[in-house]
């Protein structure tokens, strides 16, 4: 009985171990890669065998990588913002009221989160440099927001939906004033789904890539990702790799920091949108 | 979502009106509803629907972008220069290659992923938090550490071959290796979504099939499988119009030489390496109907129940 249990125990433990290491295998090795010295860099081995962080030094001295730093999270957090706003906004209305138009929305969502970016990526190359938006924040923002506003309300809605909203009625049966009720009931109830829906549209922005290489031409408006990719081992570095690594680790240090806080939430927000609608 | 549901929709909150003040709130309570929702209607419209019409517009001139003033109409000659050209048919190819094939992997690894998170004893918290990792990351992050991993003199997995071997410089390898790069990626997103469809199979109906003596294979195959297939083919819709417009990991992984461009990288090096707006245009309205093509096969042909698509339960 001890012995069968005790195998099951190792069973679960060796799966468990297989889907740790299979998920942090690749972001340990462009890790290890960063911390490699140049001359060693191409020994192809997994542990670097001198550690520094010269690779590191290298990136944040060249404002290439300083200002697409400051170019992704500005971005990012714009778009984020009006994003959750827009979205919060429809998704209430869409868990909460009754008006004509809910399915058009919804339909409407739902083509937008299935479009493929590179249909819109000529035209809006086009439109952006008439408008003189080509290659500024702006230009970036724009698409970022709409093409996460689905996610945006169906996240947000899917979380409304659970909310208890007659506790509304009951604080204010109680006394408490419309602003009351809301900032002491309602908000708090509908805090975690909001949060939860920025974390992933914030991702969401961060990752792109092809908007960021195709509607930017010069560190202006370009992220991270897109910079990485013109990263060119000039002066300082005989090879990118080293740079590209280093810039790699930072721009993912905020998604696991994400990861490790929020694991729960980011699971019912990526699920909830699509089982529930 | 179609208009006559739309109709019925519209007609729904009208038609039980008691009193002439309730349809009076149910005014109000529409105009509320409306004024939420037309920020977001005015962007996604002026950001999608406008565009996809100027393509279609472009797509119908020849336009050099080195030469914007020599831009004039050619009607259909950009489509049939795409539909007659090799390249096009290539890039389809793969990208349908690669759509199919790693959809195909990622549902059983997936599957196999959510049965772990659903079924694991301890620990679960710590592979869902390992999961998402890969779900997280940065196409391009990703895209760059299989590039150098693979790289010969480079990579831990490129010293693992035998000497003298490129893989990324091959067709076929180079292909397996985005396919590769493509699974690592998404297979927990897939993962999650099956986990929720999971979670929604009532756990007496599997323990019902245990006491008759099914095998754990049956449970999952006549049981389990047959429960979860809204979820399955939710997360099989989502997915295979993700991976056909794949373009981070190809654009990393081998900048689509050697055939192994898909038709997004095509688009892609049509507007901004040839700079002919007219072409990237066409490519770009023929990848969009691609995409209306696989939609509607989803969801009017496997009957996936498009999410929200379900009658609202107020």
């Amino acid at each position: 009985m001890m012995s069968h249990r005790g195998r099951t125990l190792t069973g679960w433990g060796v799966v468990n171990l297989l889907v740790i290491l299979y998920a942090l295998i690749p972001v340990c090795w462009i890790a290890a890669l960063s911390f490699k010295d140049p001359s060693t860099l191409t020994d192809g081995n997994f542990i670097p065998r001198e550690w520094t962080w010269a690779n590191y030094r290298g990136i944040f001295q060249t404002s290439e990588f300083t200002r697409a730093l400051v170019n992704s999270i500005g971005i990012a957090v714009i778009a984020t913002t009006i994003a959750v706003v827009l979205g919060t906004m429809a998704a209430y209305a869409v868990a909460r009221l009754r008006f004509p138009g809910k399915r058009v929305l919804i339909g409407m969502s739902l083509l937008i989160a299935m479009f493929p970016p590179i249909s819109l990526v000529s035209p809006l190359f086009n439109i952006e440099r008439v408008l003189g938006i080509f290659d500024t924040w702006a230009g970036l923002i724009i698409p970022y927001m709409t093409f996460s506003l689905p996610l945006a309300i169906y996240t947000l809605s899917a979380f409304f939906r659970e909310i208890p909203w007659d506790l509304e009625k009951a604080a204010k049966m109680d006394g408490a004033t419309p602003a009351q009720a809301f900032r002491l009931v309602i908000a708090p109830l509908a805090a975690p789904g909001v949060v939860t829906t920025a974390i992933l549209v914030f991702i969401f922005c961060w990752n792109d890539f092809l908007f960021a290489i195709s509607l930017t031409s010069t560190t202006a408006a370009r992220t991270v990702p897109a910079a990485i990719a013109f990263f060119t081992g000039s002066s300082q570095f005989q090879q990118p790799t080293g740079s590209i690594a280093a810039a790699a680790v930072v721009i993912t240090v905020p998604i696991v920091i994400f990861v490790l806080l929020f694991q729960r939430r980011i699971v019912a927000g990526l699920t909830a949108g699509a089982v529930k609608g | 979502m179609s208009p006559p549901a739309a109709e019925t929709e519209a007609a729904a909150p009208s038609a039980p009106g008691r009193r002439g003040e309730l349809s009076e709130g149910a005014r109000q309570e529409r105009r509320l509803g409306l004024l939420l929702c037309a920020p977001a209607v005015v962007v996604m419209v002026a950001v999608t629907a406008y565009p996809i019409a100027y393509a279609i517009y472009l797509s119908l001139q020849r336009y050099d972008l080195r030469f914007p003033d020599q831009a004039h109409w050619v009607g259909f000659g950009n489509y049939g220069a795409v539909l007659t050209s090799p390249f096009w048919w290539q890039a389809l190819w793969v990208t349908v290659l690669i759509t199919v094939v790693s959809v195909a992997v990622e549902l059983v690894l997936g599957m196999a992923l959510a049965l772990v998170m659903h079924r694991a004893i301890f620990g679960r918290g710590t592979v869902r938090t390992a999961v998402l990792i890969p779900y997280g990351i940065v196409t391009v992050v990703a895209a760059y550490s299989w590039q150098y991993a693979w790289t010969p003199g480079t990579g831990y997995l490129a010293a693992l071959l035998p000497a003298g071997s490129a893989p990324l410089t091959d067709q076929w390898q180079a292909i397996g290796l985005i396919i590769l790069a493509e699974v690592w990626k998404t297979t927990p997103f897939m993962a999650l979504l099956l986990l929720a469809g999971l979670a929604l199979v009532p756990g007496e109906t599997v323990r019902a099939a245990m006491v008759d003596g099914a095998t754990f294979w049956q449970r999952l195959w006549l049981v389990i499988l047959p429960l979860m297939k809204p979820a399955i083919l939710v997360a099989l819709l989502f997915r295979t119009l993700d991976a056909f417009r794949i373009f981070d990991n190809i654009y990393v992984l081998t900048g689509g030489s050697n055939d192994t461009g898909s038709v997004s990288i095509l688009g892609y090096d049509n507007l901004f390496t040839a700079l002919n707006l007219g072409i990237g245009s066409a490519i770009s309205v023929l990848i969009f109907l691609c995409v209306a093509a696989i939609a509607f096969l989803f969801i009017k042909i496997f009957g996936a129940a498009a999410p929200g698509g379900e009658p609202e339960r107020r």
